[in-house]
């Protein structure tokens, strides 16, 4: 048994106090990547659990309107994977919600997967999602990412048949990463019903800790997601506030108000 | 950059290929990866498909021996004729294909991408034919570019979604047609229209392609009592290409030679050439070569013609290239056009500004020896860039 990662220890300690967590995302470069390190601040003060951090990409295939259009900003801003992981390592919280990457393959495929593993740990992050990476193709990033110390996070979705679940839990370390609905991320009215259905799916075949993603904005969507899984995770609502209302840290309190009633709903 | 090693051995050309998807997508590509293996190796699912090509599509397609072009060039130039497809390019093969198959597996709904909208019209044909429901993405540059074929898709019932994303061209279109996969699969097949994407597309188009090559060859050795000595294509994505090579492959006595699209010249970074000026990496769930920058972002590419211009490439493309058994090469936007002139002088044929540049070498001084028997491969006719010819040849 290897020793508990960051993000182990997270869970661990939210069970022991029966609360689940709170997962944000946010796209590094939108707004600029100078304000990366005091949006990270303000959703730790709110109570942010895990938070992901996403790298810009030209080509976001499983993102939707408000990702996307933040990823294109971030990209004519001129930032980079490099740009990104040397600002988490000046922002360097070891005792903060620990960072999971979130990304698509290219880019870790351009800087090469053990020297992008590297860097990723050494900037202090915890673990990466790939979103167009299955387990299938994943076997030398996860080499990769174990010799650095790095969790590796799979996805689960709607369609994943039983065997495919199998699959992606024994790929998964840190947590299991289950999406909401087949479709794209993006803000949603509700959280669909078969969202309950596939986290108990995955908990009846592994012990994993599973958190949903994908259509998750409001602290009831939170706590309806938090009866069935470990966790929740707030993406495009919270890229959208933060082009928004971030204003070079201006809208810092709002953002704090707002995210710590989206903590609450975990708190069951 | 350290190549990725064949991580599953599913799908792959050497290491190029593999399925680099959200999970979502997964469980339907092992869906089609089996309907298409069933079918392909049923005898009934043959006979439909040809059945349809020969009545429907109007299969084969001749060869005509291009004498004035010969003379002009000084080689012996033979043409396979895929612009006298119904629908007027070699899509319509894997449009069909496709749809026979999506029709087994009960998906009622079709969704395609296209650039220069050849793709999208057979498409959108074929789902007439089938009674099936189509809607075609496409980049509102290119909407804009080849709007006759906006007109025929429209008027064969499909439904036309300009993408505004991006370049706003084939690689967005692509990336909008992947975001509507990922949210209808429980009834929507994806035809894509070339032999890139994740496995198993680039076999199963290469496979329903592959009738321009066996026929190509049949036809050139009933005619000649020999092979050709040279045979050329050109290549966007590569699905004419990789049909036509598919004759060839087993004959090493064939040169193969793949024409990109240069745009305004490799060295203004403005062209749609990965193999010739590209590197490997991932873009819609293949690795293969690629346009893309020192951080992996995927570049903006440029070519006179829509459906060449498009940074990624087939994976087995990217495999004959390393191999060695093809060679790639780029020819610039005011080659192709000086070639789609010629071409249109000398024989009676206009070609679609795609296949124009197939032709393009054959004016290369010293490129061809003097006196080689050429076959190529005329991918599309060209009545759907009669209005850019009109504005770039100021006729």
């Amino acid at each position: 048994m290897e020793t508990m990662g960051r993000i182990a220890e997270r869970f661990a300690a939210l069970a022991s106090r029966n609360e689940k967590a709170l997962v944000p995302f946010v796209l590094a470069g939108d707004p600029s990547l100078e304000d990366l390190p005091g949006i990270l601040d303000a959703l730790a003060v709110a109570g942010a659990d895990v938070i992901e951090v996403g790298i810009p990409f030209s080509d976001p295939i499983a993102d939707g309107p408000t990702i996307q259009a933040a990823d294109q900003r971030a990209l004519d801003r001129g930032v980079t994977p490099t740009m990104v992981l040397d600002t988490l390592a000046r922002w360097g919280r070891s005792e903060g919600p620990p960072i999971v990457l979130m990304g698509y393959l290219n880019p870790i495929l351009r800087m090469g997967l053990d020297e992008f593993a590297a860097r990723a740990a050494a900037s202090g992050c915890s673990g990466t999602i790939v979103s167009d990476l299955t387990p299938e193709e994943s076997g030398e990033w996860r080499e990769a990412s174990r010799r650095a110390g790095l969790d590796t996070i799979f996805l689960a979705a709607p369609t994943s048949t039983d065997e495919r679940l199998d699959i992606v839990c024994q790929s998964s370390t840190g947590f299991v990463y289950a999406i909401s609905r087949t479709g794209v991320t993006g803000a949603a009215q509700a959280a669909p019903p078969e969202v309950t259905d596939l986290v108990r799916r995955i908990k009846a075949r592994t012990d994993r800790v599973v958190c949903v993603g994908f259509g998750i904005s409001r602290p009831e969507q939170v706590a309806m997601v938090c009866q069935a899984a470990d966790g929740a995770v707030v993406g495009s609502w919270l890229v959208d506030r933060l082009a928004s209302d971030w204003n070079g840290g201006a809208g810092r309190g709002r953002l704090i108000d707002d995210v710590r009633k989206l903590k609450a709903a975990t708190r069951g | 950059m350290k190549a990725m090693s064949v991580a599953s051995g599913k799908g792959r050309f050497g290491a190029y290929g593999g399925r680099y998807v959200p999970e979502t997508l997964v469980p339907a590509l092992d869906q089609l990866e089996r309907e298409f293996d069933a079918a392909w190796a049923s005898a009934e699912f043959h006979a439909e498909f040809e059945a349809i090509l020969s009545e429907f599509v109007g299969r084969p397609t001749p060869l005509t021996e291009a004498r004035r072009l010969s003379a002009e060039t000084g080689l012996h130039v033979v043409i396979k004729r895929e612009d006298l497809n119904h629908t007027g390019a070699h899509k319509i093969n894997n449009a069909v294909g496709q749809c026979l198959l999506a029709r087994r597996m009960g998906k009622r709904r079709i969704i395609a991408e296209t650039g220069a909208g050849q793709h999208g019209v057979a498409t959108a044909t074929v789902c007439a034919l089938f009674g099936l429901r189509c809607e075609v993405y496409m980049g509102e540059e290119d909407c804009a570019r080849q709007q006759l074929n906006v007109f025929r898709m429209k008027l064969l019932g499909a439904k036309v979604i300009p993408v505004s994303s991006g370049t706003r061209t084939l690689k967005d279109a692509l990336n909008e047609a992947m975001r509507d996969w990922v949210t209808n699969v429980a009834d929507t097949h994806y035809v894509i229209g070339t032999a890139a994407g994740p496995h198993p597309y680039p076999a199963m188009v290469r496979e329903f392609q592959s009738v321009i090559g066996k026929e190509a060859r049949a036809q050139y050795v009933q005619r000649y009592g020999r092979l050709p000595e040279i045979g050329l294509a050109c290549v966007g994505g590569g699905s004419n290409a990789i049909g036509f090579y598919a004759g060839f492959l087993a004959d090493p006595e064939v040169r193969l030679i793949g024409i990109e699209a240069g745009g305004h010249g490799l060295s203004s970074g403005q062209h749609a050439a990965p193999l010739t000026a590209g590197s490997p990496g991932v873009l819609h769930g293949s690795y293969s070569y690629l346009m893309q920058d020192e951080h992996g972002q995927v570049l903006p590419t440029h070519s006179v013609s829509a459906g060449l211009d498009y940074p990624g490439v087939g994976a087995e493309h990217s495999y004959l290239k390393d191999t060695g058994r093809v060679e790639y090469r780029a020819v610039d936007d005011s080659d192709a056009l000086a070639a789609f002139r010629r071409l249109a002088e000398l024989e009676g044929i206009i070609p679609a500004f795609e296949s124009a540049h197939a032709f393009a070498p054959l004016f290369e001084a010293a490129y061809l020896p003097l006196g080689s028997r050429v076959l190529v491969n005329l991918s599309g006719r060209g009545d759907k860039d009669m209005e850019s010819a009109v504005q770039l040849l100021e006729l």
